[in-house]
């Protein structure tokens, strides 16, 4: 996605560009797939960063504006509300800001003017530098708010929906999910991902880029300090003027030729399973009108990759794509869904063998069911179809070390590599979701490919 | 291209890049920042707006000239003139 953001940039000024996907479809991590007749997405849970139609300030905003794009034209529907729930502890919010902060002077009483301070002090996305990115989020906050419960509930959703590193968060990282989630917010397209896509491609080649599918790539060939080109799996090279990879640092700096480079950064560790639950009616049927309810079954919320199971059920994600404002000539989509994430540790899933792997994909699409229905109405008798994909399923797909679904810890903020015209885009640059993935291709095609002359 | 053309020639890529803005009210002799909502990467949009279309090269350490419309026509009249 972010490199079909760059595409649409630079074949707009005129660059010949080719964009190369080892998959036989788009999307990466933001992909889509059909089966049992039904269309299903995989990363998508939400788009973050909503602002509304009009609105000129944000990342959504410069977005559209970048790639010459209509608000109208991600048909984007609002949700209608999210939960954060904690044992008895429950905090609603929404695309308003004042829904939270309500439910924080409501639940917190004495963390009210905490939270107003804090609001004060998130730096703006713009004035996020490599310098003042690192540091950690868990100290900032806990020396605003006061109240260790507190700050754990608003980091669940943030780590769930960003955070590459395990139990705290870098500071930058903080700032940027904070605002995408909170200040800003969740919407989704009636038709999922695959419309963002559609459009993204359709721009992208009616400006005359070139799209190859199953075209990874094996290797970025180097002469002394600039890659020269690609060599693609089938043996094919290609000679670039320059090179935009969203595989991953770690995975980058890999394919290049040169393998003196130390991997000074390591890859991620989180990965995910997620579940998906076809139901018999609508969620809100059922007594779930919710968009999305992070929970977490203790007082501390544990963000680290489990090392002797498979899954760590404590906490989890539950979202579902019907709980959307959409507008009503659509009504809403045929079936009933649940989706369900939970941590999972990608070395443990890659062991398996086959048969083990499918019956492991079972028990754990039933504990962690088990798990979420302890926070919201039990929807195991209105189950009619159900998928799960695992960190193996996500590595497959993304090539992504580890299955980890937000790259390496370690940002790279300018997207800069060893190598003169070589440069990273995509979720090791500190942008996340579909909105971060598609203004760090923009905003990486106008620092390092558009500034001097073609 | 006249002044007048080259004015033109920017409030239609201006309206381009931020398709939502009204231009009509432009006041010449005000910083584009402080009329309309415009960030570094619309900047850059503009300069590289005049290279597609004009073929008009803008070195980086000139994009300050480009902070009015009565500056950027100025600038841009040399570079237009032949046009």
């Amino acid at each position: 996605m972010s490199g079909l953001a760059a595409g649409i940039r630079l074949a707009h000024y005129d660059q010949r560009v080719c964009i190369l996907e080892r998959h036989y479809t788009i999307g990466g991590l933001n992909s889509f797939y059909r089966m049992n007749g039904r269309n299903y997405d995989v990363g998508l849970h939400a788009v973050t960063n909503y602002t509304p139609a009009g609105a000129k300030k944000g990342p959504l905003a410069r977005l559209l504006r970048q790639l010459r794009f209509r608000w109208e034209d991600l048909e984007l529907a609002p949700q209608r509300g999210s939960a954060i729930a904690f044992p008895g502890v429950r905090l609603r919010f929404n695309n308003e800001i004042e829904l939270l902060r309500s439910e924080i002077a409501k639940a917190f009483p004495g963390q009210k003017n905490n939270f107003e301070s804090l609001l004060r002090q998130l730096v703006d996305y713009d004035d996020l530098t490599q310098e003042n990115f690192g540091g950690s989020a868990r100290q900032f906050l806990s020396g605003i708010i006061t109240d260790p419960l507190l700050v754990e509930m608003l980091l669940c959703p943030l780590m769930w929906y960003g955070n590459a590193r395990e139990d705290d968060m870098d500071f930058g990282q903080f700032c940027i999910m904070f605002r995408s989630i909170y200040l800003e917010g969740f919407a989704r397209p009636f038709k999922g991902v695959r419309l963002i896509l559609k459009h993204l491609v359709k721009r992208y080649r009616a400006l005359g880029g070139e799209l190859k599918l199953r075209s990874g790539v094996a290797r970025i060939q180097v002469d002394g300090d600039r890659a020269v080109g690609v060599v693609l799996d089938d043996g094919q090279e290609l000679v670039a003027k320059r090179v935009l990879s969203s595989a991953g640092i770690i995975e980058t700096l890999r394919l290049c030729e040169d393998t003196s480079t130390p991997e000074v950064a390591r890859a991620g560790q989180l990965s995910f399973i997620e579940s998906i639950s076809i139901l018999d009616q609508q969620p809100s049927d059922m007594g779930f009108p919710e968009t999305i309810v992070f929970y977490n079954d203790c007082p501390q919320f544990h963000w680290r990759k489990p090392t002797s199971e498979l899954c760590d059920t404590r906490t989890g994600v539950i979202c579902s794509p019907n709980n959307y404002l959409y507008p009503a000539e659509l009504g809403n989509l045929d079936d009933g869904v649940i989706r369900l994430t939970t941590i999972a540790n990608h070395d443990l899933w890659n062991t398996l063998d086959d048969a083990e792997y499918r019956r492991q994909k079972m028990r754990w699409y039933d504990r962690s069911v088990a798990s979420a229905v302890r926070f919201i109405p039990d929807f195991r008798c209105h189950t009619i179809d159900t998928d799960v994909f695992t960190p193996k399923t996500i590595r497959r797909f993304t090539c992504h070390d580890n299955g980890a679904v937000y790259g390496a810890p370690e940002k790279k903020l300018d997207g800069t590599t060893h190598l003169k015209n070589l440069f990273v885009c995509g979720t090791d640059q500190g942008f996340v979701g579909i909105v971060g993935a598609i203004v760090s291709g923009i905003s990486m095609a106008n620092m390092h490919c558009l500034r001097e002359p073609n | 291209m006249t002044p007048a053309d080259i004015r033109n020639e920017v409030v239609d890529i201006l309206s381009d890049i931020a398709p939502d803005e009204d231009l009509s009210g432009l006041d010449d002799g005000k910083p584009f920042r402080e009329q309309i909502e415009l960030d570094s990467m619309d900047f850059l949009d503009i300069v590289m707006e005049l290279r597609k279309r004009h073929r008009v090269q803008i070195p980086e350490e000139d994009y300050g000239q480009l902070a009015s419309m009565a500056s950027t026509v100025a600038y841009l009249e040399p570079k237009m003139r032949d046009l």
